[in-house]
């Protein structure tokens, strides 16, 4: 077992299988610090710009087109989606919220695909998509009603083209795939007519690459050639087990063999990860099919406020990821250059306090629900057991009302 | 159009197709649902004149039948989804429980999932093991869901349109042994559905003994109640229809018209649909009673190897037995 201290590369404690001669163990399988040549990356740690080379050349020219208030718009949403995590854990630690599972980390991954995500592109998130969720202009104060126990999702998904959070995990790899095949019924695909062409993105993270309903859906998406884009948060850990525990081959390769590609992307590099996003869900938008991207990147909290990760994992290596934090190396980038000053640091830094202070407010001021809307929206169309009930329940809670109760 | 004779796979297609035609909207998926027309020919002849993108074979995967139905769904369609097979089912029990029933409470009535899971059930065909089952009880648990199942083939023929045409997801059994019972059939839709999807229908009318049942049972039930006639038993034979909800209304005038009453189906007793219905007459009806109310059905075992299955089912000896066991309390 590893501990404190121990190197934290190449972790998989069978090594490399040799039994069979046809199965190759690519290089960075099991690195779960570097993800290798094949990651597409256009910042290095500090924010400076890499040099095109091969992996990241299909991509440079969208980060090219980038404007300066490209970079400090996404600064911002990452700095904003951080502080709005970080509000949800405060708010579990002091009891408004019953569980919360942070996005520390990841917000440099889910906000490039956030934004490359249009309109009428729809996002079928897990529960940690926080950061997806600020993109297509849902209210952080919705997110927080399941978690503080007032309902079991509660937003209507259609207003911003975003599903409910899914807690069984993997379940909603399927529900994506299938609304995008909805797409391709409407011909809403390969016309040519930006507002019109629709892609859907599906988000899980590298456990839930275990699960058959992701495979159920990478066969479906490849068979149907359906505008899907699978967006893999690779953040190392499905709660207590390295994703060695989950995989053999890292998600990216495992595509080949559903019949579309695979991509890795710094996950922790906005300009990448938007960069890649754009180019899968244009993809899928003019009709060439799904596209799985994987972007590694790490969990640095918890998997949820219940679970404690120094049982399972050793502090080096959330000390190696800490040096590669996204909103660091964004900021680094818009420094070097001369993209923002600090007045605008500043600015971001003080809206963030502010919204950090309305969430707040929301959640406390959260109404606990009418007791008899627990029995309603069960069904459409009246159910007599479930209407029997909610009459029994009224009036049984009735009979206290001026007894002293 | 007039009454027509027709098999009950026949009236299903028919059902289908009528819904096919009336709303663009519905689509078909399964496992050999296209040219084959299914294992059952429910579907025989829809893909070739609906085309493949609304007649859909799918990947021979369960869960990834009923997912992606729901992603169908919240785009604006209404998924006929055909499970081969009851025992099946199970790879799509996470799908079904977990996101088909629950999806328009958790977004608080904002969002629909009109899914139609159709489900062949039911044993007597002598095929081998997972091909013979009733579980409808599994379903019928689940609040969310509407569980129906017809018995001849006028019932399949309106059932199946009603189901498509409700706002809520249905699971839809279909009793695979009578499949190819034939019956006139009134498709004249200016006359319509002579009940609504949620209500019983009295078969027979009679005053000694209640039988209560469903599915493939209600053939089983009117043999029993003329077999029970020639020895002077009056049996009054009620079908269910609906599983989820249950229709307590007719169950209840069933039971106190002849204070006596069997259940009879062929899933396995315990926790089953005959549970429920005895409980609810006890509770409901017990100064009617003068008899416990009864329950026939399949043991409590698996489904076994079908050289059993002629004593596993309920058939016309043990219905009557109990009928007897009714009357002699």
């Amino acid at each position: 077992m590893a501990r404190e201290g121990d190197a934290v590369t190449d972790v998989h404690p069978e090594g490399v299988v040799r039994h069979h001669e046809n199965v190759v163990t690519p290089p960075g399988e099991h690195d779960i610090t570097d993800g290798g040549p094949d990651m597409v990356q256009f910042l290095d740690a500090e924010g400076n710009r890499l040099a095109t080379n091969e992996t990241n050349a299909p991509y440079a020219a969208i980060v090219e087109a980038l404007t300066p208030e490209d970079g400090r718009a996404m600064y911002r949403d990452l700095v904003l989606v951080r502080r709005v995590d970080a509000e949800g854990h405060a708010l579990q630690r002091q009891g408004e919220l019953g569980l919360w599972p942070s996005l520390l980390g990841q917000e440099a991954a889910q906000v490039g695909a956030g934004r490359a995500m249009r309109k009428q592109d729809y996002a079928f998130p897990g529960y940690r998509e926080h950061g997806v969720a600020w993109c297509k202009g849902v209210p952080p104060e919705n997110l927080l009603g399941m978690f503080r126990g007032v309902n079991n999702g509660g937003w209507d998904s259609n207003e911003n083209n975003f599903h409910l959070y899914t807690i069984v995990i993997g379940n909603q790899m399927l529900h994506a795939t299938g609304y995008a095949m909805g797409v391709q019924r409407d011909g809403a695909v390969g016309t040519g007519d930006e507002s019109r062409d629709t892609a859907v993105m599906a988000f899980t993270g590298d456990g839930g690459t275990a699960q058959g309903d992701y495979n159920e859906a990478l066969v479906f998406a490849g068979v149907a050639n359906a505008p899907v884009v699978f967006f893999v948060q690779n953040n190392q850990w499905a709660i207590s087990e390295p994703n060695y525990k989950q995989f053999r081959i890292p998600p990216y390769l495992r595509a080949r063999g559903f019949g579309f590609p695979g991509v890795r992307v710094d996950g922790n590099d906005v300009l990448a990860t938007y960069a890649v996003a754009k180019v899968a869900l244009d993809a899928a938008r003019s009709g060439q099919g799904p596209t799985l991207i994987e972007a590694f990147t790490y969990r640095m909290g918890a998997h949820t406020t219940s679970d404690d990760p120094t049982k399972y994992r050793v502090a080096a290596e959330v000390d190696i990821w800490r040096e590669k934090d996204p909103i660091k190396r964004m900021r680094g980038f818009l420094e070097t250059k001369g993209y923002a000053d600090q007045e605008f640091f500043d600015g971001v830094d003080a809206e963030a306090d502010e919204l950090a202070a309305r969430i707040r407010k929301a959640c406390q001021e959260m109404p606990d629900p009418e007791l008899p809307t627990m029995f309603d929206d069960i069904y459409v169309d009246e159910h007599p057991v479930v209407a029997a009930e909610k009459a029994e329940f009224v009036s049984y809670h009735a009979s206290f009302e001026g007894a002293g109760h | 159009m007039a009454a027509q004779k027709l098999t009950l796979a026949k009236g299903l297609n028919s059902g289908l197709r009528a819904a096919m035609e009336a709303d663009p909207k519905v689509v078909l998926m399964g496992e050999d649902v296209g040219k084959l027309g299914g294992v059952f020919r429910i579907t025989e002849g829809l893909q070739k004149d609906f085309g493949e993108d609304r007649v859909i074979d799918t990947p021979l995967a369960e869960s990834g039948i009923v997912g992606t139905a729901i992603g169908l769904c919240l785009r604006g369609y209404r998924p006929v989804v055909e499970i081969q097979f009851d025992g099946f089912v199970y790879p799509a029990f996470d799908q079904i429980i977990s996101q088909v029933a629950k999806m328009h409470a958790r977004s608080l009535g904002a969002l629909r999932l009109p899914m139609v899971i159709r489900i062949p059930y039911g044993g007597g065909i002598g095929a081998v093991e997972h091909h013979s089952e009733s579980n409808e009880a599994y379903f019928a648990h689940t609040a969310g869901l509407r569980v129906v199942t017809c018995a001849d083939p006028a019932d399949a023929y309106w059932m199946m349109q009603q189901a498509i045409a409700s706002d809520d997801p249905v699971v839809f059994y279909e009793p695979k042994r009578r499949y190819h019972e034939r019956a006139e059939v009134d498709l004249d839709e200016t006359v319509g559905a002579p009940l609504g999807l949620h209500q019983a229908a009295v078969r027979r009318e009679g005053t000694d003994v209640t039988l209560v049942t469903y599915g493939p049972m209600v053939k089983t039930c009117l043999q029993a109640a003329e077999a029970a006639a020639a020895e002077g038993i009056s049996l009054h034979v009620l079908d269910l229809r609906s599983l989820s909800p249950l229709d307590t209304g007719a169950i209840a005038e069933a039971a106190k018209r002849t204070g006596r009453i069997v259940v009879v189906h062929e899933a396995s007793t315990f926790l089953a649909m005959g549970s429920e219905v005895a409980s609810f007459i006890q509770q409901e009806c017990f100064y009617h009673l003068e008899a416990p109310v009864l329950r026939v059905g399949g043991y409590n075992i698996p489904y076994p190897p079908s050289r059993f299955e002629e004593e596993f089912l309920p058939n016309l000896d043990r219905v009557l037995d109990a009928v007897d066991k009714s009357l002699a309390y």
